[in-house]
């Protein structure tokens, strides 16, 4: 029972070790989540993320447009996950949770839309 | 339970310890509640994708009628989207405030997220009001269909989102939400979040890709 009660805390607080390895310490408070600036910067850089999808809207740049559209929306999603929604710095349990679903919805839809796309007649 | 049967500690002793130290006494050693939120998310992401592919697939087909297409108002959605995203900050800063104990701050946020998501939803209603003025109503066509359920889903998220937090505020005004409990405020923050994440995909998908 100790072992299996202590083992996932001891993960966690090895997952949040690792995730604080590769950002700023300046940018985090104590109770381990950034700080209300570093929150307002991730918001701007949104917000210009948004311009530049409004812009590629209106000034299409050819082929490109779709696939550099999608970047950056998949660039907005992960964005906000990760830092507004604290993945980066949770346990990977929530990570998993929410990835399964995510993972399994793409993946029936893609196959769903393909078979729409490869064999309507 | 060996160990703290060799150490002389109860497994009530060693649960309440472990809650006093700001763990969770559940199997997994994290908070079912937070845990069950980000699963529900994640079944969530099956509803919106279902949603979306249904839209794909429809976009194009109207026998009569103007296609959704035809009458979006890019600048107006654009604003709408600004609206959204900056409600997502006003979120965070409020779970932030909660965090650190500053409940009156903590609840101007969630009051000014309400809002935002107030003026989102209006911008919705607006938009809604003038399709169906250009002649796009629900049954019009597959494409009208196809489009009012996705956004109309979006949107009916998005209203009882404005519930929660307006309880929370409510819940807080009453001293039901101290510093302890932030976790309540950050659930409802992940509810929120990924409403404007599923947002963020269709006003890419629906409205910039056509």
């Amino acid at each position: 029972m100790s072992t299996t009660e202590t083992k996932p805390e001891s993960a966690e607080v090895e997952a949040h070790d690792d995730s604080h390895d590769d950002i700023n310490h300046d940018d985090i408070d104590h109770d381990m989540h950034p700080s209300d600036w570093k929150y307002i910067q991730i918001a701007i850089i949104l917000a210009l993320l948004t311009v530049a999808e409004v812009a590629l809207y209106y000034f299409p740049p050819g082929p490109f447009e779709v696939p550099m559209l999608i970047a950056l929306m998949i660039v907005k999603f992960v964005m906000v996950l990760m830092w507004f929604m604290h993945l980066k710095f949770d346990s990977p349990m929530f990570t998993k949770a929410f990835v399964a679903g995510l993972g399994l919805a793409v993946t029936v839809y893609v196959a769903v839309l393909s078979v729409f796309e490869f064999w309507a007649g | 339970m060996a160990d703290t049967a060799t150490k002389g500690v109860t497994l009530s002793e060693a649960i309440v310890a472990e809650v006093g130290a700001g763990g969770h006494a559940t199997n997994t050693g994290y908070s079912n509640e937070k845990l069950g939120m980000w699963v529900f998310l994640g079944s969530e992401c099956l509803l919106f994708g279902g949603l979306i592919s249904t839209y794909l697939l429809y976009q194009d087909r109207a026998i009569e009628g103007p296609l959704p297409k035809d009458l979006y108002d890019i600048p107006f959605t654009s604003v709408s989207s600004f609206v959204l995203l900056m409600s997502s900050l006003t979120m965070v800063l409020a779970v932030s405030a909660q965090m650190r104990g500053e409940l009156p701050r903590a609840r101007t946020w969630l009051i000014a997220t309400a809002l935002l998501g107030g003026i989102f939803i209006s911008g919705q209603v607006y938009e809604f009001t003038a399709f169906v003025q250009e002649g796009m109503g629900f049954t019009t066509s597959l494409a009208a269909s196809a489009f009012y359920t996705l956004t109309g889903f979006h949107g009916a998220h998005v209203t009882i989102g404005i519930i929660m937090l307006l309880s929370l505020v409510s819940a807080s005004a009453n001293g039901k939400i101290p510093k302890e409990r932030a976790e309540t405020v950050e659930i409802v923050g992940l509810y929120w979040h990924f409403v404007d994440v599923v947002w963020i995909l269709i006003f890419t998908i629906v409205y910039l890709i056509t």
